[in-house]
């Protein structure tokens, strides 16, 4: 049984009469890349900001590298490495001086810092870049710059709140590209993503949040076993006959249908043979896509609505 | 997390706001050299002339350069700690993200308030050496005591910068800084016994100087420049800014905490 590095039992976040965070639990193993998925304002960040102790909780108990994140705050995050949502560097400081500054946080010595810093910003791809000022820097390596600040200490634990929102589609992967490295190496990642793709490449384990609570949890494979089939069809009417279509498609044999604002998704084990009785029933879709099912669709059935919307 | 740690970290804190200064150390320089010899010229030779030539009985018997030269030491520790402890402190969630950085590592936010501060003493020390060296250049350093005008000036502008610190890290909006120079510190500046004495002022008015911190600091830093201290006024003076100081530190860490720590 691996280590747990981080339990929490009931752990819950209020702010004045505002329930960010309502009674959650989760145990995070050493090793393991764990996710919490889930739209804007579920409580991602701020059990994020806890779990990074700067932010105590309201209730219930959080145990981290098996201290209490309450008391022993200074402890815990001199072993965790944190990269925030909002781009955090000073930017009228060069790359090099931002990986220094901040081990000097952490009191390491300047020899460590130089030693380390040259390997990091090799790791990210920056060493080219090292002795300019941080603002001209693009998104991608901004965000590159971030993660390799969070590793100076070399934490046993990355968190990581969305660590590809903002960026282009490039830049997301060569970013994913190098937590995928990080965790080939052991390194214990926790982050937050309202991205389905992220989370699948990514994450080891996952637990879904609406709402402040947590709506699932298991594996990616676990929760597409649990919560939807092997194969999702897309059909898209045109708007008038949209609703009336969807009513047709309701009598047919699929485990689920969900009707959306502007297209119809059926829940099948196989999607050509859906298409085939739905073009048996006369129905006339404008276009039809047969895929496989993803954590979007797990997100969907579990609240009702779409993990962007 | 004893008082070492506390050191330690308050040094770690600290650091950071040496490689900013780095970035600016030349324009600072500048302003602190040619503001006092500004000053000195303008207050003690241009003004001062005139009001030799009227007899200074009133300033003690000494030219008005030896008596303005103490006041400006103080009165510029206290606009260099509300320089530091206003726009930099706000800054530091808002632009800069210095606090917010040094957040997700060992420092705590009573860590991270007193690394400031300690930065704010450093700049406090060298804007204060810098003038007495120009002061006593213009002539108008008249003991030996006068070596102790700078602690006498730091401590001046720590009674400043604690409790300006405490506050500005609460403050939603940065144009409450504005008022706080225009209300409060030049009121200050004006009234505490610096351009002229205080009993050139109607007697009702004078106990409202007495509880003003700047008062106290350029009366601290007049009787160490021009000599013939007594021992219980420079008590008071320095137990007065040293309780300002200390209560400044004990708020600033809860107000840090509360800010910080949500």
């Amino acid at each position: 049984m691996p280590e747990v590095l981080v339990r929490a039992r009931g752990l819950t976040k209020r702010f004045g009469g505002f329930t960010a965070v309502d009674g959650i639990d989760f145990e995070l193993f050493q090793g393991e890349a764990f996710g919490f998925l889930g739209p804007n304002g579920a409580g991602k960040s701020s059990t994020m900001r806890m779990i990074s102790c700067v932010s105590p909780p309201t209730g219930g108990e959080l145990t981290i590298l098996g201290k209490d994140s309450r008391c022993d705050g200074p402890q815990i995050r001199a072993r965790l490495g944190v990269v925030p949502q909002e781009d955090t560097l000073d930017l009228e400081l060069t790359v090099r001086e931002n990986l220094l500054v901040y081990g000097r946080y952490f009191g390491l010595p300047r020899p460590v810092i130089r030693e380390r810093t040259a390997a990091l910003l090799d790791f990210v791809q920056l060493t080219d870049r090292a002795d300019e000022m941080v603002e001209p820097l693009s998104g991608g390596m901004k965000r590159r710059l971030t993660i390799a600040r969070s590793l100076v200490n070399d934490p046993d634990i990355l968190i990581l709140d969305e660590p590809t929102t903002g960026l282009d589609p490039q830049a997301r992967h060569v970013v994913w590209d190098r937590l995928f490295r990080l965790k080939q190496r052991g390194v214990t990642l926790i982050l937050t993503t309202h991205y389905m793709d992220e989370a699948e490449q990514l994450c080891d384990r996952i637990v879904v949040m609406d709402h402040a609570r947590i709506a699932a949890e298991g594996t990616p494979r676990e929760l597409l076993a649990r919560y939807t089939t092997p194969e999702v069809l897309e059909l898209r009417f045109p708007p008038d006959v949209h609703e009336r279509a969807g009513k047709k498609i309701a009598g047919l044999d699929a485990q689920r249908t969900e009707l959306l604002a502007d297209r119809i998704l059926m829940y099948v084990t196989d999607g050509d043979a859906a298409l085939a009785r739905v073009l048996e029933r006369g129905l006339e879709p404008m276009t039809t896509l047969v895929r496989r099912s993803t954590l979007e669709d797990v997100f969907l059935r579990l609240t009702g609505r779409s993990l962007e919307g | 997390m004893g008082l070492r740690f506390a050191v330690l970290a308050a040094w770690r804190a600290l650091q950071v706001w040496f490689t900013v200064y780095r970035r600016i150390w030349r324009s600072s320089v500048y302003s602190s050299v040619l503001g006092p010899v500004l000053y000195l010229g303008a207050m003690g030779f241009g003004l001062g002339s005139l009001v030799d030539k009227n007899g200074t009985a009133s300033l003690g018997g000494v030219p008005y350069l030896a008596f303005v030269a103490p006041a400006i030491l103080a009165v510029q520790a206290m606009q260099t700690a509300m320089a530091e402890a206003t726009f930099p402190v706000y800054g530091a969630t808002k632009w800069n993200h210095i606090y917010t950085v040094a957040q997700a590592t060992p420092l705590r936010p009573a860590d991270i308030y007193r690394g400031h501060l300690l930065f704010i003493v450093i700049r406090l020390a060298m804007n204060s050496a810098v003038f007495l060296a120009i002061a006593a250049a213009f002539g108008s350093i008249r003991s030996p005591w006068a070596i102790a005008a700078l602690p006498a000036a730091v401590i001046t502008g720590l009674a400043f910068a604690a409790p300006v610190a405490a506050w500005s890290i609460t403050v939603k909006k940065d144009v409450y800084f504005n008022y706080a120079f225009r209300f409060g510190m030049t009121p200050l500046m004006l009234f505490s016994g610096t351009f002229f004495p205080l009993s050139r002022l109607p007697g009702w008015v004078r106990p409202l100087a007495y509880v003003t911190p700047l008062w106290h600091g350029v009366a601290l830093c007049r009787e160490l420049t021009l000599g013939g201290l007594s021992p219980g006024s420079v008590g008071i003076h320095l137990g007065y800014l040293l309780v300002l100081a200390g209560m400044g530190l004990l708020v600033g860490e809860r107000t840090y905490t509360r800010r910080l720590y949500v």
